[in-house]
């Protein structure tokens, strides 16, 4: 379904794409200076302060924010359509609740020093053994990276090599989530099922219930954010990402030239989960539980409507759109419950059917009117 | 709270802002002055849309209403009150966020709301920390008190327990089979269960069948069939379902229709209440039971006022009312009494007189608030009947006081809860005379020093 | 208990030969004051008094007896608040329609506030029923005669068992007599005679086995022996009755997945539409069972066959609406039809939750799809899924032969083969879209209406079945009509028969993971496409 030839898909990394990174990092650290100056100079009851409860929304938007360049650098880049995204981001996110559980310690309700306190209720004897490490923050830490890459790595190898590829590597993706999402509401798998980790204390001895934490975790998430974003663009505009492009847009043509396609694929899938799992990472301190509805195969689909929203294969698109919609939706349940997945809804087909290219696609789209610029051909999507 | 603020604006804004902060200081505390009159603000923290609207939006229509009469009749402490709903679709992250805005953002001076105990647990780390009032209207799993959190649904002692005992010694049964969906509150439940029947009353091991299903299940022909197979072994059986929700209607049907009855093998409920069979064609369910706290069928001139508000309020003949409603009913009359006797909605001057308030319920008794937070309530048993109500056949001689930490489970048998000062505990060990439960803490390092 | 309630019954016994004798030649007014007695006797709190009163409403010759007794079964005896006792003749609402239950005139209307039920419990609730059976032994209805005796096995005791001796001799029904025998060698069994034993050799009903069991025990090796022997034979018949029981289940699992599945496989396989409100079509189809049987109140069977046109015409106008709507400027973005229909699903289900209501609904299962067909004693196949697992095969034989055997089939194939060389043809593919479309979204609601006898109806019943749905079709290869037919059924087998050991979860954990291997092995499902089409 992908067979229209484009080339003048490298109008979009090249000449508008390396401003659009300058642009895009110099509106981050804006908005991020902003919300803390916002936040902690001026006094509260005033109407241009931003109070705790904001700061930390914002920062769940950004690890959505984070998660959505993941998964916009497969979808866009590589042209696979993950629906099981939201399985690495809660294996991070898993990951890191581990962590925080740990961090407790005595401080849970049976004031057991070592077992959590699902454990403790449902008569566990002693810790499992993939809960060991997880009282170190460098093992954990380095959990949130490797577990879902680990995963993506298996996976990856297995569908890339036999060439599962379109809407049968889509469906086994959701699949994947899916079945993961069936596994940890089990209460013997040790995650705390349904109820899943919850009640955290402290992150790196940092108080969780102080604004302050909450600050910092809001900028730790930019900064990643930021981070995440320069590692995509790096590779999306390396030969390695002209690959994928390729791999995208013709994946047979790739394979005849040369090119062992299936590793590229697996390498930037597998950066793809790793990033993935470093939102849920930081997602989890900030709303303060983790539970296997992440792994639910309609989050993962929302994810791919972010960045549908926001515009598919430029990476800031994706930013816009997961803090576009989410803001949406924290305004819509807020003010109209009954209707806000009307709007949500409408929203979803509206942007497929008008906007193909996303926000993004209408911003580019004003600005090279605007330039007067030579009018490139439409990128097949 | 504006005074301290006032103060600590720092010097280095420049001018414009600083006659911008003056403006909204003073408004600020206009907005002090005028809080008198000001409404008291209720939030209302349920889903909406999502999976769990179905139960939990009639929740909020119960709140409104309670809020409606309360204003009809002339308010709280002069004041009106004023509903403030939000939804948290569902999603139990959201749970969290929700309490945050409507503690934070809004403000409320009380909150009603959750239904799952997962939403719950996202939420108590807010409530705690904010310092708010949750009340929580849902019968489950125990194994919890806290500070800021009224327990106004039955803990596993005011709902399992008695209900087991009604099977044991009214019926005659000799043999269970736990059916549950798998999360906690039926994990924590039959694991009291078990060891209840087990320690109290005997029953061996081979008597008991444990099965757990995902949320949702819809194929039961399997366990049905394992079920009838169980029960055909020539003793009394009986299911004790905790079921949730959407996986009861299928259950009931495979049931019928395999031809199980219920002077068979009776299932008793504690998830099923008359909001979940009026979605269910209950002729073939006659005689199976639930155990709540309150049914519809309740005989009393109280209820009967309640039904025919609540029928007003929905505008729908055929509306039901439940037990979780019944929950919200006595929780914002405590709530309301407590403020009437603090004279304040201040949070803490609520949480202290709230303990020992005392209002009717709807089954012609009365529900206090206990020192642990939690309620007293009547334990009633009831048939279904063919027109989706349930008929009373047994409760308890007098109300059960609910219990934050079973007897029957190891790490909480020596747990108590107490929110009276000087104790101010929610997790208070007898036996060591610690708060926090420290003897699991000590048996565990045991346990590892070996 | 069992002794009491056995006197009870020999009592009746005898009373209702002589009411049988009776009834016709002198149908003599009882004293009402004497009635009264006897039902106020039944309003008191104690279960154990209200028992009592029931054997004494038995042993009275009150000719209205059986009536009392059923409504007190029902639940429709009533108390009034001015002492008179009434049978409630509808007790849905608010305010129920009452009859006299002394002189079954009608007394109109009554609130329930002024009403106070005699309440029953299970023990009572058998009591009567062992009391009705055993009057309705000697009933002329012979449906009633069977299921009596149905009901007596394991409830006989040594002076009821003398008393059915002549009953079995005199038997006209064979089911009857057969019954009555099985009942009365269940307690000779379990008294440990040799007789019982040998004439429960081959049985499979429970409460045999029950008895035999009790005779495996027994102080006499012989009949001990005898008994093991017996039942090990009963073992054995047991283990293939359940082995073909769960192939049911499978088969009946499996034909509710090609329900869900099979009106995917024609948008998805045929069109290329990733159709995510497929689930919330079906949604459609079952609220329009729900809405029928509204519409025509106490006719749920007929509601239920007539919701299959209009649960086909509805999703099916709602499928054209998203095609024309939505899905025809999506042309050749497949993926994107994805995100499009999943605003449409959430859409739906919100739409439904607002104008009709968040909560379940109750669609009536009629008479003739309740219960099961009974096989033999250990064997009985629930009758709804029957009906389901037939009704999916119809469908699907209706599909295919749509698709192979008209012209609209002939341009769907065309079509989807090359949609250029088609149209050059003169197919206006356009045209064919919209029928395909609509043609595969009336299916979803034609599995609606099944599963309305299944499951909930309510707005989430789409979204349970659509991942299952997609796998099924891609499990079965993209486009293939066989493939999904066989998909489904062996997923639905595979996890039946894994559930048992593995649990529920774990089962479908298990094919989920077998699905992705399975997907690895062969990426275009069980039966790839070929040629052109194949290249999509």
């Amino acid at each position: 379904m992908m067979t229209q030839a484009t080339s003048s898909q490298f109008w979009l990394t090249r000449p508008f794409g390396e401003r659009a990174t300058q642009t895009f990092l110099g509106v981050l650290f804006a908005a991020l200076l902003l919300v803390t100056v916002l936040h902690l100079a001026v006094p509260q009851g005033h109407p241009l302060h931003v109070n705790a409860y904001t700061v930390n929304l914002f920062g769940k938007y950004l690890s959505y924010a984070l998660l959505a360049v993941a998964v916009d650098l497969v979808w866009g880049y590589l042209g696979i359509l993950s629906l099981g995204h939201g399985a690495f981001f809660a294996i991070g996110g898993y990951a890191m609740g581990m962590y925080l559980m740990r961090q407790i310690g005595e401080r849970g309700t049976y004031g057991h020093p070592v077992l959590p306190d699902f454990m403790v209720f449902l008569n566990w004897e002693s810790l499992p053994w993939y809960w060991h490490g997880f009282d170190m923050a460098w093992f954990a830490f380095a959990m949130v990276l490797l577990a879902p890459g680990l995963l993506a790595l298996v996976f990856g190898f297995l569908a890339f090599r036999s060439r599962v590829t379109g809407v049968y590597l889509s469906i086994i993706t959701q699949a994947l989530t899916f079945a993961l999402m069936l596994a940890f509401f089990r209460n013997e798998m040790g995650f705390g099922g349904n109820n899943g980790l919850t009640d955290f204390r402290e992150l790196l001895g940092f108080n969780l219930r102080s604004d302050a934490t909450r600050l910092g975790l809001f900028i730790a998430t930019g900064v990643a954010l930021a981070l995440g974003y320069i590692l995509c663009r790096a590779i999306v505009t390396s030969k390695l990402g002209r690959v994928c492009v390729a791999t995208r847009d013709a994946e047979a043509r790739t394979r005849f030239i040369g090119y062992r396609v299936e590793r590229f694929q697996l390498f930037v899938f597998v950066v793809s989960a790793m990033l993935a799992g470093l939102a849920g990472a930081l997602y989890v301190p900030q709303v303060g539980i983790i539970n296997p509805s992440e792994f639910s195969p309609l989050f993962s689909i929302e994810i791919v409507l972010w960045v549908a929203l926001g515009g598919r294969a430029t990476l800031y698109g994706a930013v816009i759109g997961a803090i576009l919609v989410n803001y949406a939706k924290t305004i819509f349940t807020g003010i109209m419950p009954d209707a806000w997945l009307f709007a949500l809804g409408a929203l979803f087909v509206l942007v497929t059917v008008l906007l193909p290219k996303g926000v993004a696609g209408l911003l580019s789209h004003l600005k090279r009117r605007k330039e007067d610029d030579h009018l490139p051909k439409e990128a097949a999507v | 709270m504006t005074t301290l603020q006032r103060k600590t604006h720092p010097r280095t804004l420049s001018r414009f802002a600083t006659a911008l902060i003056a403006a909204a200081v003073m408004g600020a505390s206009a907005q002090a002055v005028a809080q008198e009159d000001d409404p008291i603000k209720v939030g209302i923290l349920h889903s909406l849309s999502g999976t769990m609207a179905i139960s939990e939006s009639t929740l909020k229509d119960t709140v409104e209403m309670l809020i409606e009469q309360q204003n009809e009749a002339g308010g709280l402490l002069g004041r009106q009150l004023e509903a403030v709903v939000v939804d948290p679709a569902s999603n139990w992250p959201l749970f969290a966020e929700r309490a945050r805005e409507l503690l934070a953002q809004e403000e409320v001076d009380v909150i009603f709301g959750n239904w799952t105990s997962v939403s719950r647990k996202a939420v108590l780390p807010v409530v705690e920390e904010l310092n708010g009032l949750l009340f929580y209207p849902v019968q489950y799993e125990g194994e919890e008190s806290s500070e800021n959190v009224f327990y106004t649904g039955a803990a596993p002692n005011q709902q399992a327990i008695p209900a087991v005992e009604y099977l044991i010694n009214e019926v005659g049964i000799e043999r269970f089979a736990l059916i549950g969906t798998d999360y906690v509150y039926p994990r924590t439940t039959n694991r009291i269960l078990e060891a209840f029947l087990k320690d109290e009353h005997g029953v061996a091991e081979e008597d008991i069948m444990v099965n757990y299903t995902p949320f949702g299940h819809s194929d039961w022909q399997n366990i049905v069939s394992e079920i009838r197979r169980f029960g055909e072994e020539g003793k009394p059986t009986a299911v004790i379902s905790t079921i949730n929700g959407d996986a009861n209607v299928p259950f009931y049907r495979e049931l019928a229709n395999q031809g199980i009855d219920a002077a068979d093998i009776p299932v008793i409920a504690f998830s099923v209440g008359e909001q979940e069979l009026s979605g269910i064609d209950t002729a073939p369910l006659v005689g199976h039971l639930a155990a709540w706290n309150y049914f519809m069928s309740v005989d009393t001139d109280a209820n009967y006022d309640f039904i025919d508000a609540w029928i007003e309020h929905t505008g729908d003949e055929e509306a039901v009312t439940n037990d979780p409603m019944e929950a919200h009913y006595i929780g914002f009359n405590m709530w309301a009494e407590a403020v009437r006797k603090a004279g304040t909605t201040d949070v803490d001057a609520v949480k202290d007189a709230i303990i020992g308030v005392t209002v009717p319920n709807l089954s012609g008794g009365y529900a206090a608030m206990m020192p642990n937070h939690h309620i007293t309530k009547p334990v009633l048993i009831g048939e279904v009947q063919d027109n989706g109500q349930f008929d009373i056949v047994w409760q308890t001689p007098s109300t059960v006081a609910g219990d934050a930490w079973s007897d029957y489970l190891p790490g909480s048998r020596d747990l108590i809860a107490d929110w009276r000062k000087p104790m101010e505990c929610g997790n208070f060990n007898v036996v060591n005379g610690s708060c926090g439960g420290s003897t699991a803490a000590e048996e565990a390092e045991a346990a590892l020093a070996e | 208990m069992r002794r009491f309630l056995s006197l009870g019954l020999l009592c009746l016994v005898l009373l209702s030969t002589a009411m049988t004798a009776q009834a016709q030649s002198d149908p003599s007014t009882p004293d009402d004051q004497a009635a009264l007695a006897l039902l106020s006797a039944l309003d008191v709190n104690s279960y154990r008094d209200k028992g009592e009163a029931i054997t004494a409403i038995l042993q009275s010759d009150d000719e209205r007896a059986r009536d009392w007794l059923q409504a007190l079964l029902d639940g429709r005896l009533q108390r009034a608040d001015d002492g008179r006792f009434v049978l409630v003749l509808d007790n849905r609402g608010r305010d129920w329609p009452v009859a006299d239950a002394l002189t079954k005139e009608s007394l109109g209307d009554m609130s329930r506030r002024d009403l106070d039920r005699i309440g029953i419990n299970n023990a009572l609730r058998n009591q009567l029923r062992s009391a009705i059976a055993v009057v309705d032994l000697y009933s002329p209805n012979v449906e009633r005669r069977r299921s009596s005796a149905d009901r007596l096995l394991g409830e006989v005791d040594g002076e009821l068992a003398e008393t059915l001796e002549p009953v079995i001799a005199e038997a006209e029904d064979d089911h009857v007599r057969m019954r009555l025998t099985q009942a009365v060698a269940i307690y000779r069994a379990e008294q440990g005679e040799m007789a019982g034993v040998e004439a429960l050799t081959g049985s499979l009903h429970p409460r045999a086995r029950v008895a035999l069991g009790r005779a495996a025990n027994s102080d006499d090796p012989i009949v001990a022996d005898a008994a093991a022997a017996a039942l090990a034979g009963i073992e054995q018949q047991l283990k293939i009755n359940r082995g073909l029981e769960t192939l049911y289940f499978g088969l009946s699992l499996g034909s509710v997945l090609v329900l869900a599945a099979i009106g995917l496989a024609i948008t998805f396989g045929v069109m290329g539409v990733i159709n995510m409100a497929h689930g919330e079509l079906m949604m459609l189809g079952a609220y329009t069972t729900w809405m029928m049987q509204q519409l025509l109140p106490g006719q749920p069977g007929l509601a239920l066959i007539l919701s299959i046109p209009a649960g086909f015409m509805v999703a099916a106008l709602v499928g054209i609406a998203i095609e024309r709507g939505v899905i025809q400027f999506l042309k050749g973005r497949p993926l994107e039809t994805l995100l499009a229909t999943f605003g449409i699903s959430l859409i739906l289900q919100q739409l439904v939750r607002t104008v009709i209501s968040p909560l379940n609904r109750t669609v009536v299962t009629p008479e003739w799809m309740s219960g099961s067909l009974v096989i033999n004693d250990a064997l009985s196949l629930t009758l709804n899924r029957m009906y389901v697992l037939g009704f999916a095969l119809v469908v699907f034989a209706g599909l295919m032969l749509i698709m192979r055997r008209t012209r609209l089939g002939l341009e769907v194939r065309a079509v989807t083969q090359n949609r250029a060389m088609a149209r050059s043809m003169g197919i206006r593919a356009t045209r064919v879209d919209i029928m395909t479309f609509a043609l595969g979204s009336g299916v979803a609601g034609l599995a609606g209406v099944a599963l309305s006898q299944l499951t909930n109806v309510g707005p989430n019943l789409g979204q349970n079945y659509i991942i299952d749905s997609f796998m099924v079709v891609v499990f079965g290869g993209v486009g293939n009509l066989w493939g999904t037919l066989v998909a489904g059924l062996s997923l639905g087998i595979i996890n039946q028969v894994l559930e048992p050991w593995a649990g529920a979860v774990l089962a479908k954990i298990i094919v989920l993971v077998f699905i992705i291997l399975f997907i690895q092995k062969r990426p275009r499902g069980l039966f790839p496409q070929k040629g052109r089409a194949a290249e999509g």
